[in-house]
């Protein structure tokens, strides 16, 4: 008789609702960014982009998951098969974990807990096993190749990354992604970061493995990279958690360094979930310009760019930011 | 500084390499590209312009009075270069020599309008139309009561090309 009062189910029952809340648009977002990437790249390249399926081809994103539904799943001879298709969901699921903790408005998080970066930073290196599994499951040259890459990668621009996050928690006082906005209402840090944004920017799409350093999927190389062996589902899974963290790292740009929900120019009639829905499509934006632009770094390359230039760059500001807060007592929370 | 270097000049200074400005440069081209008009078109609604020699799906013609142009000269199979074109003649009751099996299989010829410079009276003709595909081999394997149906389909264009190539031939 006390169902409906249970203060636990309660609970449950509003989290999974919340959770429901923030998936259903951030898939939705997904779906649409695969859709709006193959309109903007066609725009570049002064071509006319997907425009068959409905009005101007907007469905195209749900015909495309139809497909991949529909085929048949293959798993290659000599595949380790539980883990070969724990690779994909892995991925997907750590991707949507990540949104746990994204402040859409103020105070507004699925969990709004004290620690969001670290979790944030925690959930992304995570993200790694998924593709390292994939590459060494599949049983294949190319697969593993490209998950050692892949590796690699997220790893070295994690270190960076971390100095940024570093740099903005020394601005911000807090952990708390909602106090790190709420920080940035008199100035967002994109300003007083600007070198750290940068960095920030550039470590992103290494981040996701987006191009210009696609090269755990360089097709000239390695076919595919680390999910050459996938098909059907468990690629459109791959495709769904590449999408899903790319808008995860589109939203915590804006969350570190354009003040998230915060409205710029004191526009606050329009709500703070707009604000950061624009902020990530500018972000998403700048994911497929870049794609249109820069060809793919060699691997060398991309490896001394994260070490011998990220790393001291930023290690460099954040020693300058912190230089300059104590001197000038403007240390956050810290007693004067 | 190195060679291949040096003509690059300041470009591989360090600091205008710290400001990007290549990087930027590089992405300010393709935004510019992103407004700019698009090269395609959206094509089965809109097509390019086709000139008065496109040699696309044939056709055999008739006179005015409807009698057909095709003589059985056969100079048409004797040059085609693919061997697609078969041809059968007989003289008709009224003693004109006039083809009994005008057959081109579609999926051998390539398009090359050798058949229509040997024709002597402008009877096969390569017409307009190249949105021809069919779903089967046999639907291109073209008989003379279907080239003459396309012959009566696309007359007014086929007229109209051929008095526009006219002066250059």
């Amino acid at each position: 008789m006390d169902f409906i009062y249970n203060p636990v189910l309660d609970h449950v029952l509003l989290v999974a609702a919340e959770t429901v809340a923030v998936l259903v648009p951030v898939l939705l977002l997904m779906a649409y960014a695969t859709y709006f990437e193959r309109k903007a790249l066609g725009a570049f390249q002064l071509r006319l982009g997907p425009n068959r399926v409905g009005p101007f081809g907007l469905l195209q994103p749900f015909a495309d998951a139809v497909k991949l539904l529909m085929k048949e799943t293959i798993i290659p001879s000599g595949a380790n098969r539980v883990l070969f298709l724990a690779a994909p969901a892995i991925t997907f699921v750590l991707a949507c974990m990540a949104w746990a903790v994204i402040p859409s408005f103020d105070g507004g998080a699925v969990a709004d807990i004290n620690v969001g970066i670290l979790y944030l930073f925690a959930i992304s290196s995570l993200g790694v096993y998924g593709v390292v599994i994939a590459g060494w499951a599949s049983n294949s040259r190319y697969a593993f190749l490209g998950a050692m890459r892949s590796a690699a990668q997220m790893v070295s621009y994690e270190v960076s990354i971390g100095f940024v996050l570093v740099s903005v928690l020394l601005c911000a006082g807090s952990l708390n992604l909602n106090e790190i906005v709420r920080a940035q209402s008199h100035v967002w840090f994109f300003i007083p970061l600007f070198p750290m944004f940068i960095v920030f920017l550039i470590s992103m799409l290494a981040e996701t493995n987006r191009a210009p350093f696609d090269l755990p999927e360089g097709e000239s190389e390695l076919v595919a990279g680390f999910f050459v062996e996938y098909s059907a589902m468990a690629f459109a899974l791959f495709y769904l958690g590449e999408y899903t963290n790319m808008i995860m790292m589109s939203a915590l740009a804006s969350i570190l360094f354009l003040g998230g929900w915060q409205a710029p120019f004191g526009l606050t009639f329009i709500p703070g979930v707009v604000w950061l829905l624009l902020k990530i499509c500018l972000f998403m934006f700048f994911y497929f310009w870049v794609r249109a632009t820069f060809p793919r770094y060699r691997y060398d390359q991309l490896m001394r760019l994260g070490w011998k230039v990220f790393l001291p760059l930023s290690l460099l500001y954040l020693v300058l930011t912190a230089g300059f807060l104590e001197a000038f007592g403007l240390v956050p929370g810290a007693a004067t | 500084m190195s060679e291949p270097h040096a003509a690059a000049g300041h470009r591989w200074n360090p600091a205008w390499r710290l400001i990007m400005a290549e990087l930027l440069g590089g992405m300010w081209i393709t935004l510019r590209y992103f407004f700019k008009a698009k090269a395609t078109i959206n094509y089965p609604y809109e097509k390019g312009p086709l000139g008065p020699r496109f040699k696309g799906e044939h056709a055999l013609r008739r006179y005015p009075n409807g009698e057909e142009r095709c003589i059985a000269c056969k100079l048409c199979e004797a040059i085609c270069p693919a061997y697609a074109i078969t041809i059968e003649a007989e003289p008709r009751e009224d003693g004109s020599r006039r083809t009994t099996r005008y057959d081109i299989d579609m999926t051998k010829c390539i398009y090359c309008g050798l058949c229509e410079e040997a024709c002597p009276v402008d009877a096969i003709v390569e017409g307009p139309n190249f949105e021809f595909a069919a779903e089967t081999r046999e639907e291109l394997m073209y008989n003379k009561e279907k080239l003459l149906a396309n012959g009566d389909r696309w007359e007014s264009e086929i007229a109209a090309r051929l008095e526009l190539d006219a002066p250059y031939r």
